[in-house]
């Protein structure tokens, strides 16, 4: 995995609360048995209308994303991560996440700051005020920082210490576990004989 | 004090722990891992990339669901690239030893439908798949949860998950529900009470009489829709109920283990002097036939109310989201839910495609027809259930009443497979989503239980069985 200390990159305001995995990418493009190119089905419904934010030149590059509450709800799929993450975005910042894609986006190198709706709504005003303005994350000091002057954003935001720790050294959770195979082992001989088996 | 059972499963799993201040997570064993084609090949891959095993095959089942045609499953799948991602699954169960069961195999099925039918789920253990309907097997009293591809990797390769403690929360249910009034609309209730994010952080523990009265396929259908609510897990402590249902079957323990199993279960129960971090009561003798109108699982209302107005909504952004899942349903605010008309029901999924789901559905439809311009799809949630449901000559009161009897996978729940909503086409549907697009892109899908989508069928409008002609 990449590690992240900052990013700058372009905000991209979706106003929109319960963006399920659904949403960022419906279950026809799942098919791919690899983890790239499924930017193409990122927002697929959404991305036909030509008033959407990325169908608009300044946000099209975007790599912060800034979501209304509960994104990424539903369904399990790391497809939602990878397509985000396929498109360009680094960043996805929302009140409120669901609990596997938050999981997804730590394991698979996607930055969820989870801010106060308020911080939600000053960037979504500053961003459609101003479409290109970019927003700079920085992992180390868990805040972001977006505009110049008065409707300037600065905040903190919340990611728990060991995603944040393993974001920063770029870890890899399976080379962290298996440095406890002992335990592991141990914890194996001990279990019980009746539990189930699949061979 | 005592503990709850979400905090004893845990506790007995613990192969590392990281202490009272540590802000490591603890690092849990898993007794079973499912998988399925969709989200495992790209798992594969990296245990490929970094020279790695699957550390335990013999704690790990693989079956083809998400994907495969529920008509012609004899012949090769048609799409090839949903061909060559369960082709992908044969190959790497094929490489790294883990048993397959396939497009027919009689054990092929959905994966939450397989794992208890086999006896595979058991109180007490760790349930993960790539899949967040994985709480399903809390019914069991196991902890159960959805994981993401590089989850599915690190369990592949190490039997263990890292996971951070979670809160626990009661959901006490009260009464009795009423007749023709089923887990799903209890569901489906709590869900709308509490918002698709009111579980988040939470493992919940449903219990009550309500909830100790219902059979473990109604218990299965509550739990499978926990994550509809935010929720990391949902479980039920193991009874009798629980006992019953698993004696005899092929992964259950036999003779002596059996009794040493049970003598264990039996301790799987939340402790009285344990606390919960949250607990919420619902009465079932209030609960009614439920249905949703939007295009979230929280948003639904009792089959006998209205479309809501979206002003109605003290919160601005859930009058938005109202506002916008009404453009998407096609809908006016006011119109009766029952003045609501269906181009198709869909029955099946892992939330209600087991046999006593399939039974209410054939009670119902039999000595009727399908409404005109209605078209009725009954997909059995496993090849077992389907030879069940034909034993018992279900297929063909739904063949009479009109309607149409398929194989067994999941189906227009998620439309990956061909059964899928045209743009605009209405369904009501016993799954779990109500997405925009979840059931084919541009499908409107309002979320019913059983007893409705048969009726609904028969009626052609959104329907409960007190609204059919007696026979």
């Amino acid at each position: 995995m990449e590690a992240f200390t900052t990013h700058t990159g372009i905000g991209v305001p979706l106003r929109r609360s319960n963006v399920d995995t659904d949403q960022i990418i419906p279950a026809v493009y799942l098919k791919r048995v690899t983890r790239t190119g499924f930017e193409d089905g990122l927002f697929a419904a959404w991305r036909n209308d030509p008033g959407f934010v990325l169908n608009q030149p300044a946000y099209s590059a975007g790599s912060v994303l800034v979501a209304g509450p509960d994104f990424g709800t539903g369904s399990s799929r790391e497809h939602a991560v990878w397509a985000l993450q396929n498109y360009g975005f680094r960043v996805v910042i929302s009140p409120r996440f669901g609990d596997i894609f938050r999981g997804n986006s730590g394991n698979a190198g996607l930055l969820a700051a989870q801010v106060d709706d308020k911080v939600v709504l000053r960037l979504w005003d500053l961003l459609e005020a101003g479409p290109g303005t970019t927003i700079t994350v920085d992992l180390t000091t868990r805040t972001l920082r977006a505009g110049d002057g008065p409707d300037a954003v600065e905040d903190a935001f919340d990611l728990d210490d060991y995603t944040r720790w393993r974001l920063l050294e770029g870890l890899d959770d399976i080379a962290l576990t298996l440095t406890h195979e002992a335990d592991i082992t141990a914890y194996e001989q001990k279990r019980p004989s009746w539990k189930p088996a699949t061979l | 004090m005592g503990k709850t059972l979400a905090e004893k499963v845990w506790d007995e799993h613990l192969v590392r722990s990281s202490g009272p201040t540590g802000d490591e997570p603890d690092l849990l064993f898993i007794d079973l891992h499912l998988i399925h084609e969709v989200t495992s090949p790209q798992a594969f891959d990296g245990l490929r990339l970094a020279g790695r095993r699957v550390r335990r095959p013999d704690l790990t089942l693989a079956t083809e669901d998400h994907n495969v045609p529920t008509i012609d499953w004899d012949q090769p799948i048609k799409d090839p690239v949903s061909r060559t991602q369960v082709e992908t699954l044969r190959r790497n169960a094929g490489e790294f030893g883990i048993r397959l069961h396939a497009l027919g195999d009689i054990e092929q099925g959905i994966v939450h439908v397989v794992g208890p039918q086999l006896g595979l789920t058991q109180p007490g253990m760790t349930i993960v798949c790539g899949d967040s309907h994985t709480s399903t097997h809390g019914a069991f009293g196991a902890l159960a949860f959805g994981i993401g591809t590089s989850e599915v990797e690190h369990v592949l390769a190490t039997q263990t998950l890292p996971q951070q403690r979670p809160r626990t929360m009661a959901v006490n249910v009260t009464g009795t529900l009423p007749a023709d009034v089923t887990a799903k609309d209890l569901v489906l209730t709590l869900i709308t009470q509490t918002g698709t994010g009111g579980g988040q952080g939470y493992v919940v523990e449903y219990r009550g009489p309500a909830i100790e009265a219902l059979s473990m396929e109604g218990r299965m259908t509550v739990c499978n829709m926990s994550i509809e609510w935010g929720a990391k897990a949902g479980l039920i402590a193991p009874d009798e109920t629980t006992y019953r249902y698993l004696s005899g079957r092929p992964g259950a323990p036999q003779g002596d283990d059996w009794d040493a199993a049970v003598a264990h279960w039996r301790t799987l129960v939340t402790d009285d002097d344990a606390q919960f971090d949250q607990e919420i009561t619902l009465d079932a003798s209030a609960v009614t036939p439920f249905v949703t109108w939007g295009t979230n699982p929280g948003q639904g209302v009792p089959l006998s109310g209205a479309v809501p107005d979206p002003l109605g909504f003290e919160d601005a952004s859930d009058r938005v989201g109202a506002q916008k899942a009404l453009e998407y349903m096609g809908l006016e605010a006011g119109t009766p839910m029952r003045e609501i008309a269906v181009d198709t029901v869909f029955v099946g999924s892992c939330t209600n495609g087991r046999i006593e789901d399939l039974r209410i559905a054939a009670a119902i439809l039999k000595g009727r027809q399908v409404a005109e311009g209605t078209r009725l799809l009954v997909v059995p949630g496993s090849v077992r259930v389907r030879l069940q449901a034909e034993d018992e000559g279900l297929d063909v009161i739904v063949k009479e009443a009109g309607g149409e009897w398929r194989g067994a996978g999941c189906s227009m729940c998620l439309g990956m497979n061909p059964d899928q909503l045209a743009p605009r086409e209405r369904s009501a549907s016993t799954s779990n989503r109500n997405f925009e697009g979840r059931q084919g892109k541009g499908g409107r899908t309002h979320l019913v239980s059983v007893p409705v989508a048969a009726a609904t069928a028969v009626r052609g409008t959104l329907s409960s069985p007190a609204d059919l002609e007696e026979l």
